[in-house]
């Protein structure tokens, strides 16, 4: 008897087949997940129960996991810092002399800012807190961006606050346990952020694809951007306060405009996240609803006199009607 | 040289090589960089998922493919279910064609691997498509496919291990 025709050799092709059904089953299953997952993402925008306990437990694992790698960069980095300590001391001196320069001039803008805004009347946007965390995980696939950070519900961290590194917007959050947040960057697929570029104040909004500079989509004017203008965010729609840096504008190979973000110029490890309220919410939006108060009625109206738009003579209030 | 037959046990073919490939993918999402760039996210379930189908046909493998793909989603944040999706619509193929596939060179099997990984890919690709209506840049999609298809060896590492475990399968 050849080693083929062994004795086994009638059950290869049920074992095949129940290998292939299992794998079919496995797939249905996974595709309700799919649409479950989908469902509820687009019936409350709800962040559920299975994400949130799945990021709660992950977080101090990948915390953990990551720590010994980031003592081994820190210890490489104080190295290279000892080293260099010269040349970068040599670095900071210019850089120093050249900010004094620039202090002065914000000083005075600052003052001169401050004398318009009080002859104008002009209301600014009240301060914005803030709660410093530590990104503990991070995707950077095609298919996801996002990062997990060591701060939650219990430090008022909500969705849609707006996170910031030291360089500049990183993205916003999109799902909160008690612990710990979850971050949409920039970068990811599902992501649209309204923009401005500075130097045309012309509007776009930045999309993005997975890729390392996401596009800058509908932006209208002609010449709306050049290579290197500065991008901030535009504030439209209150979904983010306005002038946050976002990046610098440069040509994709696709000859589109894309925005290469700040928040890449270092690692983002510690991020602020702004407790930021949409301005508009801060208003009283149940008095602005309020139904407005009738027209007073025509014989009064026929009393006082043809000028009805003068309103009602000094002395007579009028009574609004039921 | 005699090559000795590794015993198929659950735990150790597709409970070890599924429990390293999620840690493996564990320690590659810590936001840290090496000399300045970040660290590369291949789709390590892959690996496994290409030598299970080649080792031997079992209803296991379905399963860690299925429970694997959902941990990648909660870790990496992707729609639930996408990663699942992806990995079984290649494993499928493979598992399909595994009696033409044996016996043949270590470069014909890298090039069929690099095939599935393809199929993974695509899925996934599609998947973001539909969810988010936006569609995922190609450039971060390939690096994706490449630091992937560089997991071969892995594969190939666990195929020649249990090769002899189930002569019904040689």
């Amino acid at each position: 008897m050849s080693f083929r025709d062994n004795p086994f050799g009638e059950i290869r092709l049920p074992l095949l087949l129940g290998a292939a059904a299992a794998a079919i089953v496995a797939l249905i299953i996974a595709f309700a997940v799919l649409m479950v997952d989908r469902r509820q993402t687009y019936q409350t925008g709800a962040y559920n129960a299975l994400r949130k306990v799945s990021d709660e437990v992950l977080a101090p694992v990948t915390g953990a996991v990551a720590a010994p790698v980031r003592w081994a960069g820190g210890v490489a980095e104080g190295i290279g810092g000892y080293f260099f300590a010269a040349s970068e001391n040599r670095r900071l001196r210019a850089e120093l002399t050249a900010a004094q320069a620039w202090r002065e001039r914000a000083v005075a803008l600052a003052a001169e800012n401050a004398r318009y805004r009080a002859l104008l009347g002009l209301s600014v946007d009240p301060p914005v807190p803030m709660v410093t965390a530590r990104a503990v995980g991070e995707s950077r696939g095609p298919y996801a961006n996002t990062r997990l950070i060591n701060a939650g519900s219990d430090r008022g961290v909500r969705v849609g606050h707006p996170v910031l590194s030291e360089n500049g917007l990183v993205g916003r959050v999109i799902g909160v346990s008690p612990r710990v947040s979850r971050i949409l960057m920039l970068t990811d697929a599902a992501s649209r952020t309204p923009v401005m570029i500075q130097r045309t104040r012309a509007r776009a909004i930045l999309t993005g694809d997975g890729g390392w500079a996401p596009e800058l989509a509908y932006l209208r004017g002609r010449d709306a951007a050049r290579d290197g203008d500065l991008v901030l965010t535009s504030g439209d729609g209150g979904v983010l306060p306005q002038g946050i840096t976002v990046g610098r504008v440069v040509r994709g190979v696709d000859g589109g405009w894309r925005v290469r973000l700040a928040s890449d110029a270092a690692p983002i490890d510690f991020i602020r996240v702004l407790l930021f309220e949409d301005f508009v919410k801060l208003e009283d939006l149940r008095a602005m609803n309020l139904p407005s108060p009738p027209p007073p009625p025509t014989a009064i109206l026929q009393g006082i006199g043809p000028p009805a738009s003068a309103g009602a003579p000094a002395g007579k209030p009028q009574k609004a009607q039921p | 040289m005699t090559a000795v037959a590794h015993p198929l046990r659950i735990s150790r073919w597709v409970g070890a090589p599924l429990a390293g490939a999620l840690l493996a993918s564990l320690l590659l999402a810590a936001p840290i960089r090496l000399l300045g760039l970040p660290l590369p996210e291949p789709v390590t379930l892959m690996a496994p998922a290409f030598a299970w189908a080649m080792i031997r046909p079992s209803v296991s493998p379905a399963l860690a493919l299925l429970g694997g793909g959902l941990a990648l989603d909660g870790l990496w944040g992707t729609p639930a279910g996408l990663w699942a999706l992806a990995l079984l619509a290649a494993y499928l193929p493979v598992l399909a064609l595994r009696n033409t596939l044996a016996g043949q060179s270590t470069a014909v099997l890298w090039v069929w691997y690099a095939l599935s990984c393809l199929i993974a890919q695509s899925v996934g690709w599609l998947i973001i498509v539909w969810v988010a209506g936006a569609a995922p840049s190609l450039v971060a999609a390939g690096l994706q496919w490449l630091s992937t298809v560089l997991l071969f060896p892995v594969a190939a590492l666990l195929i020649e291990y249990f090769r002899d475990a189930d002569v019904r399968f040689r």
